[in-house]
């Protein structure tokens, strides 16, 4: 028997990157030497910590918020700030490159699932405004539009060049 | 008397301003029962149109009834019911008697900046900026409106202020889109901006016989109006336009495209809009022409595209050398009203179709700078706005 496929929520999956923000942040925080030691980035341990401030804040703002999606930008911001910080480092010779890259692809493949879940977010938005505003039922038509369609077809106005300058009904 | 005035980006404030008199022998009064905020306000709004000044009354969609008339004017008469044509004209200048009415010759009074900005001048308009003669707008208690024995459009009691307001701008504006698109049977006619004159550009082009007509919007309850009108829907958010447009079209793209959205396009998922986000921070681009560069790359070559979205002053990227080998023809301009307004009052008369559809918020014009918001962000559900000088 096939199990059914549980499609993810927008929700569930902003939580999840909540809680992967939160734990960053929290080692970023707390064992910068250790991480700046395996990417070498001696030196720049106050930079990681602030890194580390920015996860835990963000991931704490999506965790509590009602509409996570401005938070899941925020994070998009911080990839892209991640991204450029270690594509600094990757220095032709330098002995920590594998590692470097391999966190490139990483922050990479967590980038990709934020870009993912803004849109999810956006769209799982757009869905609630339609069941919430729903004009299907506006046509402006005396009659459906098939009976509509080309009612005006042998009437199209022409160029008007006589003066025409008081359109009154009659 | 009481309106809504100007006082920069974003601030629309519910001023007292002196009451309009009669200044020229050809005006007259009206006294404003129902108004509304058009999608074009929105950019003097946000600021994109350059020409406003301080206290500017805004609005040019109005209608109501005449109150006082200057001594040379003959066909209205006080206590007639009428809607105002947002474009101000002299009736007798040679632009007007071809017809040619949104450049009029004589009605800009300002018509030396116009000269300087666009090569020759335009038309007088209601509350659009002073580059269109600084006239005071209709979003107010009375307004002057100047050759009054020649644009107004008189109106019969038996029908809803609802009914009859948007002859005056956004029903023809879409009517005109689609008839410069001289759409023929086998035609997709594909609509970009499923706004207010997109509503009416989307009717226009089904009453005028088109195949199919789609429409492009990522709003839902706009699409969901959009397809109420006859359209096929295309959320641009959720799948690709081109794709889609060229699917619905066995390969060869749409007949007839019309830009419904203009200088402001929202398409934030495409590098373009990206790149005109950029450099309109920066002042080095005044509009935002997403629209127009996806309507030239997906229409069928020989195919016609039209454009009733405004559009004020630079744009860049603009993949010219498309327009020219695929042989598009352009067809653009402000709306020339009255070439239209006979026969669409006759059709809204005959209980054709009445444009109130649209119309998803009638309050009192003291609420116009929170619905100025309201309309922008489409907040609510909004689609249109009307006010009323008379509701407190």
């Amino acid at each position: 028997m096939k199990a059914s496929a549980k499609k993810v929520s927008g929700r569930s999956l902003a939580n999840g990157l909540g809680l992967f923000s939160i734990g960053l942040g929290l080692a970023e925080l707390l064992a910068p030497k250790t991480l700046a030691r395996s990417l070498g980035m001696e030196g720049q341990e106050r930079l990681l910590q602030a890194y580390g401030l920015r996860e835990l804040g963000v991931g704490l703002g999506i965790l509590a918020a009602t509409e996570p999606a401005p938070w899941i930008k925020g994070r998009i911001v911080g990839d892209l700030l991640d991204l450029g910080t270690l594509a600094v480092q990757l220095k032709p010779g330098s002995p920590h490159r594998g590692r470097l890259a391999l966190a490139l692809g990483m922050v990479a493949g967590v980038t990709s699932l934020d870009v993912y879940c803004a849109r999810l977010l956006r769209a799982e938005s757009w869905q609630a405004r339609a069941l919430k505003w729903d004009y299907r039922d506006r046509s402006g038509w005396s009659r459906p539009p098939s009976a509509m369609r080309g009612i005006a077809r042998d009437t199209v106005p022409q160029k008007v060049s006589t003066p025409h300058t008081t359109p009154a009904y009659h | 008397m009481r309106a809504l005035c100007w006082h920069g980006k974003k601030d629309i404030r519910y001023d007292t301003v002196p009451d309009p008199i009669i200044e020229d022998p050809g005006d007259a009064i009206i006294e404003v029962t129902s108004c509304a905020i058009c999608g074009s306000d929105l950019h003097l709004f946000d600021g994109f149109m350059p020409g406003m000044q301080h206290g500017d009354v805004m609005g040019h969609e109005f209608m109501g009834e005449v109150v006082e008339v200057g001594p040379e004017v003959k066909r209205l008469k006080v206590g007639d019911r009428v809607v105002v044509p947002f474009t101000i004209i002299c009736g007798e200048c040679d632009q007007c008697q071809r017809g040619n009415y949104s450049v009029c010759e004589r009605s800009n009074r300002n018509h030396h900046l116009a000269d300087k900005m666009f090569g020759h001048s335009t038309a007088g308009l209601f509350g659009y900026t002073h580059l269109t003669g600084g006239y005071a707008g209709g979003q107010a208690e009375y307004v002057r409106v100047p050759f009054a024995d020649h644009a107004p459009v008189k109106v019969p009691s038996g029908v809803t202020d609802e009914q009859v307001l948007f002859l005056g701008d956004i029903f023809p504006t879409g009517w005109q889109a689609a008839v410069q698109c001289d759409i023929e049977p086998t035609d997709t006619v594909a609509i970009w901006g499923a706004g207010p004159v997109g509503q009416f550009a989307i009717r226009s082009a089904v009453m005028l016989g088109a195949k199919q007509v789609v429409a492009i919007d990522r709003v839902p309850e706009r699409l969901g109006m959009a397809e109420a009108g006859g359209a096929i829907p295309i959320n641009f958010e959720q799948e690709s336009v081109v794709e889609r447009l060229n699917d619905l079209t066995q390969g060869r793209g749409p007949e007839k495209c019309i830009d419904a959205v203009g200088l402001e396009a929202h398409a934030m998922g495409s590098v373009d809009s990206m790149y005109d986000r950029v450099k309109q921070a920066v002042m080095l681009e005044t509009d935002r022409p997403h629209v127009l560069r996806e309507m030239i790359y997906v229409c069928r070559p020989a195919g016609t595209l039209s454009i009733p979205g405004v559009y004020g002053g630079l744009l860049d990227k603009i993949p010219f050398g498309a327009v020219m080998n695929k042989g598009l023809t352009i067809r653009t301009g402000q709306t020339h009203v009255n070439r239209w307004t006979d026969e669409l009052l006759h059709r809204i008369l005959e209980g054709q179709i009445d444009p109130s559809f649209v119309i998803t918020h009638n309050v009192a014009l003291e609420q116009g700078p929170d619905m100025y918001k309201t309309f922008r962000d489409k907040e609510d559900g909004c689609v249109k706005v009307v006010l009323k000088p008379r509701l407190h």
